[in-house]
């Protein structure tokens, strides 16, 4: 029998998660600009390559290309450590997301995630709560006013709604059991009988745990940390060239990762409708073995996950260009004496049905 | 205080609904209304012009950038009468008269022609009122063509060399209107004629 070495297999998932990440958050620039000009009835681009699909490339040529600017009394090593820090914490959580069910070959068992741990759900959350310390360094080192009011206006933001996003994550927790978002994922299917996805037990954590995504990845309506308006440009005003760039790639991985932890939390994760039926199709009308049979599933599965993630990228962009940004004391108010409140009924809720037998 | 017109009207905050107060049914509104625009952008309704690669069209009307025009037999009409200078409101055209010499009659219509004649196009407003004063038919204001930005100043100072039409009777146009073909196969058989 030959194994291959449990490190090795790994590192290449990291690797392609990896790669995914940085590709998928490429194309987000492309996307995020496609889908507003497509809302405000303009064209977007399209002269880079056909449909404009090389613009990530101009764009980084041009990033790269950029004058690299200190402003004066910067504090240097911060200066660059702040969007070194926003890059590595966006990229680093999504090493634990279970991208697709097992891959079998002979008694070779692939997991399609980086890493398993038991803990994953809260690895996550940490990973996502160290991503404010990137804007707060770069903030902090740019020697601004602005981009200091924008680095704190991200960490009090940050803060708060963390507060009401774990409280809502508790409640999953409750019927789940577990951290391992595998499990999580895995719980939310079974053979032979209807399980459902956690929206339909927990539709309000899930409008709590959106909104507080939102706030999260600092995007519109909750994009205060870079209010033009009023900031400049918030915590990146100072930053020009690929530091500039890798602020934005960081907010993108973060909508991309932030994307993929409510389609595992939330939206079932690699699991779609009749996957055992088709299955079992497979297997008793075509004569697939059943391991075979399973991969096929599985790779379905890691489709239909990003399909997911895709359709909730979709929806950040779409929210973007929708709604107009809220204004310092409402973030506040609404983070605090809406959402808060809001999640811990949540938790209540949840308790009394699981207690009465209704959700399990 | 009395209101004067008695029209004034009596406005009062209305507490908001719970629905209201919840922000998300207006959120689903405005998000519907952009999802419409998304797929009307989607299925090619853009209003955009994409403007190297389409050209919006002039409107048949349009006064842009002058020709002086030769006549059937490809002589030049302009008669260096002045007029048009006259008329000019912006001061923009010059000219220098000259006497046409003998064998130069396939070349100008009349015995007084335009040695030099310039128009400058950062003086011109592009009234037309040059087109109305001319009595020969010779210059015009071409409906689809403009004077292009430039770098320098004196470029913009047309003269003959850019002002008069060609006297390939393809390249030529009525009135600034590229000639079809047969158009151009026409005026060529008239040409070929003896005066």
């Amino acid at each position: 029998m030959i194994e291959l070495p449990t490190l090795g297999w790994q590192s290449i998932v990291i690797l392609v998660v990896f790669g995914v990440s940085l590709l998928i958050a490429t194309y987000c620039t492309y996307a995020e600009r496609v889908i507003a000009a497509f809302l405000q009835d303009r064209v977007g681009p399209d002269r880079a390559g056909p449909f404009g699909l090389l613009q990530p490339l101009a764009d980084a040529v041009k990033l790269f290309t950029k004058e690299e600017f200190f402003p004066a009394g910067a504090n240097k090593a911060l200066f660059i450590l702040g969007p070194c820090l926003a890059m590595i914490t966006a990229l680093m959580s999504s090493a634990v997301i279970p991208f697709g069910n097992v891959i079998q070959f002979g008694n070779n068992v692939f997991n399609l995630q980086g890493i398993e741990v038991n803990i994953g759900m809260l690895w996550v959350f940490g990973i996502v709560s160290l991503g404010v310390y990137g804007v707060m360094i770069g903030g902090w080192a740019s020697n601004n006013k602005f981009s200091l009011l924008g680095a704190i206006r991200a960490g009090s933001q940050n803060i708060s709604y963390e507060l009401a996003m774990g409280m809502s994550l508790i409640a999953v927790l409750m019927i789940s059991g577990t951290l391992s978002l595998r499990e999580i994922t895995l719980q939310q299917s079974a053979a032979g009988e209807w399980h459902f996805w956690n929206i339909v037990k927990q539709p309000l954590g899930f409008i709590i745990f959106l909104v507080c995504a939102f706030a999260e990845t600092n995007r519109t309506p909750f994009d205060l940390p870079e209010c033009e308006t009023e900031l400049v440009g918030g915590y990146h005003t100072e930053y020009s060239s690929m530091k500039m760039g890798l602020y934005l790639f960081a907010e993108y991985v973060n909508v991309f990762v932030a994307s993929a932890v409510m389609s595992v939390l939330y939206f079932g994760g690699f699991n779609f409708p009749f996957q055992y039926e088709l299955r079992d199709w497979f297997v008793n009308n075509q004569g697939w073995a059943l391991t075979s049979a399973q991969n096929l599933i599985s790779v379905l599965g890691l489709l239909g996950l990003f399909a997911k993630i895709f359709g909730f990228i979709f929806f950040f962009m779409w929210v973007r260009w929708t709604l107009p940004r809220f204004r310092y004391d409402q973030l506040m108010r609404l983070g605090w004496t809406i959402l808060i409140p809001l999640a811990i009924f949540n938790i209540l809720l949840t308790g009394g049905l699981i207690l009465g037998g209704i959700i399990k | 205080m009395q209101s004067l017109s008695n029209r004034a009207k009596k406005l009062e905050a209305k507490p908001m609904t719970l629905a209201e107060r919840a922000y998300l049914p207006a959120i689903f509104q405005g998000l519907s209304i952009t999802m419409r625009h998304f797929f009307r952008a989607a299925t090619k309704r853009q209003v955009t012009v994409r403007y190297p690669d389409e050209v919006r069209p002039f409107s048949p009307i349009f006064r842009g950038l002058h020709v002086l025009k030769r006549d059937e037999q490809g002589r030049e009409r302009c008669t260096a009468c002045g007029l048009c200078a006259v008329a000019c409101p912006a001061e923009a055209i010059t000219m220098v008269a000259g006497e046409r010499k003998k064998g130069e009659e396939g070349l100008y219509r009349e015995e007084k022609y335009a040695v030099s004649y310039e128009i400058n196009m950062l003086r011109c407003i592009f009234c037309g009122l040059c087109e109305e004063a001319c009595p020969k038919a010779a210059v015009y204001l071409q409906p689809d063509k403009m004077a292009p930005p430039r770098f320098e100043r004196d470029e913009f100072i047309y003269g003959k060399d850019r002002l008069v039409e060609p006297v390939d009777p393809q390249a030529r146009s009525i009135r600034g209107i590229q000639l079809t073909p047969e158009q151009a196969a026409a005026l060529a058989q008239r040409m070929a004629q003896p005066a």
